[in-house]
């Protein structure tokens, strides 16, 4: 596995290195973000190179897309002056600080330099009982089945990040142009293929790179766009539809996760011959509530309350 | 050296460096951007040390928890990109800093006297 450096991979870190340094320092945070997009989608570029190419899939979607598109409604509604800043804090400060970070970057330098140089990891343990697992991608198969817990906990984190949005206060029109026929006609042309990509990487997720966090991040592309547009949600669809829709992803993983229980088997142990049912059932459900939890989200706070004004929901 | 260990140490590199701007940074989107770029270096770190196993396909087990920690960063990030714009509707602020927002209007060069206030800020 371990093979010769190459010009690309010295291209790829500097130029990483060099948008990590630059975005921190940058005097405007307009620029900041949108180095910081740019940060992520080369970041994606050295997933694929390490052969991560499910990983890259999620970054260029969430990491890059969604957390870029976060930070620039952010910045619009902290408003204007305010967003250029000199380096701040007093000299010995910094230096203080400067120095305790290099001494930490020392310590986690010489911790991985001695990492033994072959590691097995737990690869064998995944690859030995893929069969097992209902589906043939690998990554699905820890993510979905081995390590399903720690996927059910992430659905919780969501909805909690969701509670705790949606606790601060309504939703706010974010001050923005109103949208111009190009724009809509953007919106009129992609808005069905990010719907078919979703699905199509939801499918795809059981046999190659894909699934529900990247179909979901997607679809959730699909929700700013229109938020973007300013296309009104459907009103009656701001109750109880878009809270269904929150809840579902944990709610039917916690179901699935008791019901499965009995017998000698523990919670998430699938009966053998239903695990990929169920694993698809699940990700189908992750994926319509982690992009409709991005989208909200990216809305910033609850529906506004009076029926009718409900712009900045969720729905088409 | 060798391709894992030059990206483990340029994860750990990128990791130091979103750290230090999380503490000296002062604009709350300056620091949630830093605490993004701290955290995609220890994906780094994670990913290279996963292609660095023996054999043809790397190790899935990381590559499923760093999948998992995209997820978990952008819900952290958006809630404290919510939380931040509430507390600069609230207090007018971008910063946790105390006085030296007036103060830097008056006088922009007076960057001595706020030692003080970037320990709230690195209490975040």
């Amino acid at each position: 596995m371990i093979s010769a450096l190459s010009l690309f991979d010295l291209v790829l870190i500097i130029l990483l290195l060099w948008l990590a340094w630059h975005l921190l320092s940058a005097r405007d945070l307009f620029r900041a973000t949108v180095l910081f997009i740019t940060y992520g989608l080369l970041m994606s570029l050295a997933w694929v190179r390490l052969k991560a190419p499910d990983v890259a899939l999620a970054e260029a979607a969430i990491g890059a897309g969604i957390t870029g598109a976060l930070v620039l409604v952010a910045l619009g509604r902290f408003g204007e002056a305010e967003s250029d800043e000199a380096e701040p804090g007093s000299l010995w400060l910094r230096g203080l600080v400067a120095s305790a970070a290099l001494g930490l970057f020392a310590l986690l330098g010489w911790a991985v330099w001695s990492l033994p140089t072959e590691m097995a990891g737990l690869k064998a343990q995944v690859f030995e009982r893929m069969g097992e697992s209902g589906v043939e991608n690998p990554v699905t198969g820890v993510l979905l089945n081995f390590r399903a817990w720690d996927t059910l906990l992430e659905m919780a984190v969501l909805f909690l990040a969701v509670l705790g949005a949606w606790s601060l206060g309504e939703a706010e029109e974010p001050s923005m142009p109103a949208p111009g026929e190009s724009l809509l006609a953007l919106v009129r042309l992609l808005i069905p293929l990010i719907v078919l990509v979703s699905g199509y990487l939801l499918w795809l997720g059981e046999t190659a790179p894909g699934g529900a966090f990247q179909g979901g991040a997607v679809l959730a592309s699909g929700f700013v766009l229109l938020l973007l547009a300013g296309v009104r949600p459907i009103p009656s669809l701001m109750g109880w539809p878009l809270r269904a829709a929150l809840g579902s992803g944990f709610a039917l993983f916690l179901v699935v996760a008791v019901a499965v229980t009995g017998g000698s088997r523990m919670l998430l142990e699938y009966p053998p011959g239903w695990e990929k049912g169920l694993i698809l059932l699940i990700e189908g459900v992750l994926t319509l509530a982690i992009a409709v939890t991005l989208g909200v989200l990216f809305a910033g706070g609850r529906p506004p309350a009076s029926p009718g004004a409900g712009k900045r929901g969720e729905k088409r | 050296m060798n391709i894992v260990l030059l990206y483990a140490l340029t994860g750990c590199a990128i990791f130091t460096v979103g750290l230090y701007a999380l503490f000296t940074r002062r604009h709350l989107l300056r620091k949630v951007l830093a605490a993004n770029v701290a955290g995609s270096g220890l994906f780094l770190v994670f990913i290279a040390i996963a292609y660095g196993t023996p054999g043809e396909r790397p190790d899935p087990v990381p590559h499923a928890m760093v999948l998992t920690g995209i997820v978990v960063a952008v819900s952290a990030t958006a809630l404290a990109l919510v939380l931040a714009v509430r507390f600069r509707a609230v207090t007018g602020r971008t910063s946790f800093g105390e006085e030296e927002e007036a103060k830097r209007d008056e006088e922009p060069g007076a960057s001595s006297v706020k030692a003080p206030d970037d320990k709230d800020g690195e209490g975040t």
